[in-house]
């Protein structure tokens, strides 16, 4: 090995960490009267980081109360302009705390510092930035001369993306009026709850934002509450669906963000270094914990062969290990939870008949780790082909025709993203109108903005968070 | 040494051939290619890997002048510093070669005899390579008789952007054989090729004609060597090594200033064309203020200190 | 004259070119006085080849403002609001209301969260009869002319945010009786990261400089906002014609109500591109 790259480790010195947190509500740090204690580990390394606690009922019962108070009497009286100048203060706040909040981020997730620091945080940032925009211009929109705030909205986010899913979530929530309960998933609380902090230092209005954590249960305490107007989720398609079922016949507006299992073609004109890069980039970024990853590559047949070496070939660079060293590109996976299904799920794979490959990778004893995995010979029946594994593997299937390929990739209930590879302009407009996807990226691959609307078809829920679009699940 | 007749010949038995060749590559998505090589240069590269880069590229320096003004006293001027860059410092390895014109290529030999360090020369009417055929290789011959151990030759823009492939490659054919045992980079001049699929033609192109380098720029004309370009010409290099077996190196010049540019085309050679090109056989920086800042490093690297420009020589 | 008390240091009011401070090249100034008459400050008496030193320096400065994301523009304009909040006292010191600054600040503010929407408001795919993928987006109209309301701060916020925050670049005269808000203001652009050359302002009599800005061919369009007499107004939208700019009309403006999109879409060209769908 010629060029060794050195340890590069970004220091945690910057982290401030709490032996404990309470919750967040009504503008304080309290404590939770009768909910039960948890930890919240590194994946990478398994150490503790610090305890936090399940809200309760009664807990949540409080937030809530506080969000509406602060709905009638602070929050929901402000003009746009000052729900602005809030937002923007917010926005700025985390430009400020940027490199402490990328380092957390990665502490808490095992995503690696490159991306909390060159994704992660500045799209937060962004977020806050662009609905601020909103606030005074609802007229504009497109929702009628007066657009109105629904009222007190809940909000459940996933790990993969803590800290940005909490922006897309609570930037349009606040910018049109509404104030929030957000519950952050159980394994990634701590970004979440210096954004509490963030919250204080911008003088928010006590009760504006609450954050409540816990997992499935303070989850459920929190959409099924009565005092809540609208509810928000982000997360497997399993509970999107209990969701949907538990908000029947309510006044509850829903929007969902749900599963998805891409199909990422490559046609034969592809440019075929980028269209790596980008098969590459769909799958393996955020070690795959992403719902619209590129998890299933659809290759034209006629290209397979020089597709799949240059592929291997790139995958060998690929470089795991400590998510703090800023030369990672791939990190831990999230939990011990996560790891046994992707096992389960690349194990069934080989079971049914396709071919795994994995570069050689040296990973660290402790932590949870998998290796970047690709499995050739997979057909359109196996469980990899079908099922949402939300890790590093890719299901390669080919194609002869686009007709073929378009139908290959609708063919699943879920209909997040997809992803086409040509030189030929007009093909890559043809087959986008035919995907059955929120999200379609053309010779590029999960590109994220706040302008741009992001959303599902089909069981990959429904509603869209970015762009103006954004502004309709939190509007009357 | 090199194949007496360049492989995949065929492909240019004639024009329509060649041009068929050509535009059949895959082509390069730009954006796509800015951010691989934007990706590149966050990579973190410290202690003792930036110690071994920083010698390494130091070792990697064809050191050049290409001035209208140059004088022998100022080349004898530009090898010492070659063969000794750093005065304090025994221990700091000398260039790779020292490039200049065709006129000062005597002066060059004979300060470096002995020494290990090459003769570079620029030929065939650089750096706009307008002048008939046979001027060209005449000035490419008195280059070699002089003592040039490299010849770093310019394409045929105004062919190459009109279409007529086949002249160019036949041009860059006939170079080489004036260049007997010399080796032959052939510079693309990217800043005038404008596109990255343009790049990637042109660098099979030289790579066809039997060019032991290839090269982005003469450094005349504005942009120069770009990360996004080099990265483009070592994914050439190396799908031609896997289509052919042949090795051919790779020299950005131009616009390549600070240790730590140098330090993130390393790391895109690195992992692009793979270690085998981590060899000032194969990966040169044309260059003259990089070989300063790179001392500089070098020693804050040794001493703790950060350096002034006091503390290098200007030559 | 007894120890305590203290000569102040003035400032000296010149025009804003290229993001530096020069001085007219005529070399003229004009006394600048109170409402009361009292003497104030020398300003630049801007001449017509600091017009033509302007107009140069706002077409240099638009290709990289206009490339610049409509993030990056709303950036920096909000970058502009932070810096127009730290100078509040200063404006109010020129006899400004406060509630008139604050208002002044809340307006930048409000344009700078146009800066990545107005494409999304004013754009948009059309749905045409045909196998084609069809999109109209807004984009920049080039260098913008603009003679400034009396009302030198929020008047002046109010017709030169919205030119700059979709893009284009300016070259603004400012208010002749009430010029020193003015150049205020492009200290403040000067220290927000505000590329040189995409607001430039000049001071001094616009009767004098206007007819050069809407008679020149390398400006885009013109802004009539601050022109009081209708004959001058007439004949500046008569000179512009000469090659077709994009004209704002001068009229009464209220200007504490909240602006509509017309101040940014008439400064707005609309592209609409065809692609066909077909594999």
């Amino acid at each position: 090995m010629a060029f060794e790259y050195a340890p590069a480790p970004e220091s945690r010195a910057v982290v401030d960490l709490r032996e404990s947190y309470g919750l967040f509500i009504d503008g304080s740090f309290v404590d939770s009267k009768d909910g039960e204690p948890f930890k919240t580990i590194n994946p990478a390394t398994e150490e503790v980081l610090a305890e936090v606690v399940a809200a309760s009922s009664a807990d949540v019962d409080r937030a809530v109360a506080a969000a509406r108070r602060a709905f009638e009497t602070s929050w929901g009286r402000l003009p746009g302009r000052e729900r602005a100048k809030y937002l923007y203060r917010l926005a700025r706040i985390i430009q400020e705390r940027a490199r402490e909040l990328a380092v957390l981020e990665s502490l808490d997730n095992g995503k690696p510092i490159r991306e909390s620091r060159d994704v992660d945080v500045p799209l937060v940032a962004a977020h806050f930035f662009y609905y601020a925009g909103w606030a005074d211009k609802l007229k504009y929109a497109g929702f009628g001369p007066d657009p109105r705030p629904l009222g007190v909205a809940a909000q459940v986010i996933p790990w993969n993306f803590p800290l940005l899913m909490l922006a897309w979530k609570i930037a349009p929530a606040l910018a049109t009026g509404n104030t929030v309960v957000l519950k952050p998933a159980e394994t990634t609380p701590l970004t979440a709850l210096v954004f509490a902090e963030i919250c204080q230092q911008a003088e928010l209005p006590p009760g504006t934002v609450n954050i409540v954590t816990g997992a499935g249960d303070t989850g459920r305490l929190l959409v099924e509450h009565e005092g809540v107007d609208k509810v928000a989720f982000t997360g497997s398609t399993e509970v999107g669906r209990a969701i949907a079922r538990s908000v029947a016949g309510s006044r509850k507006k829903v929007t969902l963000e749900l599963g998805g299992k891409a199909a990422n073609i490559v046609f034969d004109d592809a440019p075929i270094d980028q269209a790596v890069e980008g098969i590459v980039n769909g799958i393996f970024f955020n070690q795959g914990h992403v719902c619209c990853a590129g998890s299933r590559l659809l290759v034209q047949e006629s290209v397979t062969d020089e597709l799949m070496a240059s592929l291997k070939r790139r995958m060998a660079q690929l470089r795991v290990g400590d998510p703090l060293d800023k030369n990672t590109d791939i990190g831990a996976i999230n939990s011990a939870a996560q790891l046994a299904r992707i096992r389960e799920l690349s194990d069934a794979g080989s079971a049914e008949g396709a071919e795994a490959w994995s570069p050689p990778c040296e990973l660290p004893d402790r932590g949870f780790w998998f290796a970047p995995t690709v499995f050739t010979g997979v057909s359109q029946a196996h469980r990899i082909a079908r099922e949402e594994i939300f890790g590093p593997v890719l299901s390669v299937l080919t194609f002869r025709t686009p007709a073929e390929a378009v139908e290959k990739a609708n063919n699943t209930p879920y209909g997040l993203s997809a992803g086409v590879w040509t030189d030929k302009g007009s093909r890559i407009l043809a087959i986008a109108d035919k995907l059955r996807a929120g999200v379609v990226w053309a010779n590029t691959f999960n590109k994220f903005d706040p302008t741009s609307p992001f959303g599902g078809y089909k069981e990959s829920g429904y509603g869209r968070e970015g762009g103006r679009h954004g502004l309709e699940g939190y509007l009357a | 040494m090199t194949a007496t007749v360049p492989p995949l010949a065929e492909v240019a038995s004639s024009a329509s051939t060649l041009r068929a060749f050509l535009h059949g590559l895959p082509g390069v998505d730009q954006v796509g290619a800015d951010q691989r090589a934007a990706m590149l240069g966050t990579r973190s590269i410290k202690t003792t890997s930036k110690q071994w880069a920083l010698d390494l590229a130091i070792r990697m320096v064809d050191l050049t002048t290409l001035e209208g003004a140059d004088t022998p006293g100022k080349v004898r001027a530009l090898c010492a510093k070659a063969r000794r860059p750093d005065p304090t410092d025994a221990t700091c390895p000398p260039a790779a070669a020292v490039c200049v014109y065709p006129s000062m290529v005597a002066t060059a030999a004979d300060a470096l005899r002995g020494t290990g360090i090459h003769v570079a020369s620029v030929a065939t009417a650089f750096p706009s390579g307008q002048a008939p055929l046979d001027v060209k290789l005449a000035d490419t011959r008195a280059a070699v008789k002089a003592g040039a151990d490299e010849i770093d030759m310019v394409i045929n823009r105004g062919a190459f952007l009109s279409g007529r492939y086949l002249e160019v490659y036949e041009e860059i054919v006939a170079v080489k054989e004036a260049c007997g045992d010399a080796h032959l980079k052939v510079i693309l001049e990217t800043g005038e090729l404008a596109t990255y699929d343009n790049v990637r033609r042109a660098s099979w192109l030289g790579m066809l004609a039997g060019g032991d380098f290839i090269k982005t720029s003469t450094g005349k004309v504005q942009p120069a060597a770009t990360l996004p370009v080099t990265l483009v010409m070592l994914e050439a290099v190396r799908d031609f090594k896997a289509a052919t077996g042949v090795a051919v190196g790779v020299k950005p010049a131009g616009g390549i200033r600070t240790a730590k540019d140098a330090i993130k085309y390393l790391v895109t050679v690195n992992e692009t064309a793979g270690e085998e090109w981590l060899s000032p056989d194969r990966f040169r920086f044309g260059a003259s203020t990089l070989l300063n800042d790179l001392l500089m490093q070098r020693a804050k690297m040794a001493t703790g200190r950060y350096w002034g420009p006091d503390y290098v020589t200007l030559d | 004259m007894p120890e305590s008390v203290r000569l102040s240091v003035r400032k000296t009011y010149k025009l804003f070119i290229g993001g530096a401070f020069p001085r007219s090249e005529s070399g003229r100034s004009y006394p600048v006085r109170s409402a009361a008459g009292d003497f104030l400050a020398n300003a630049a008496l801007a001449s017509r080849k600091d017009v033509r030193d302007a107009v140069r320096a706002a077409r240099s400065a638009f290709g990289g403002w206009a490339k610049a994301t409509a993030y990056n523009r709303g950036q920096i304009l909000y970058r502009i609001a932070e810096m127009l909040e730290g100078r509040r006292d200063q404006f109010v010191g020129y006899d400004i209301e406060p509630s008139t600054v604050d208002a002044a600040i809340d307006r930048w503010v409000w344009y700078a969260g146009w800066a990545d929407k107005i494409a999304t408001v004013y754009g948009g795919a059309n749905p045409v009869a045909g196998p084609y993928f069809n999109l109209s987006a807004p984009e920049p109209t080039g260098v913008v002319g603009i003679v400034a309301p009396a009302d030198p701060l929020l008047g002046l916020v109010s017709v030169l945010a919205p030119a700059i925050v979709t893009g284009n670049t300016t070259v603004v005269l400012a208010s002749e009786q009430n010029p020193l808000p003015a150049i205020t203001l492009a200290e403040v652009l000067a220290t927000s990261d505000l590329p040189g050359g995409v607001v430039n302002l000049l001071t001094g009599r616009a009767a004098e400089t206007a007819p050069w800005l809407a008679s020149h061919l390398d400006v885009n369009a013109i802004d009539l906002t601050g022109v009081s007499d209708p004959e001058l107004a007439v004949s500046l939208e008569e000179a512009a014609a000469e090659n077709l700019k994009r004209v704002l009309r001068p009229g009464p403006a209220d200007w504490t109500a909240e602006p509509g999109i017309e101040r940014m879409t008439t400064l707005l060209e609309t592209k609409t591109v065809w692609h066909p769908k077909g594999v």
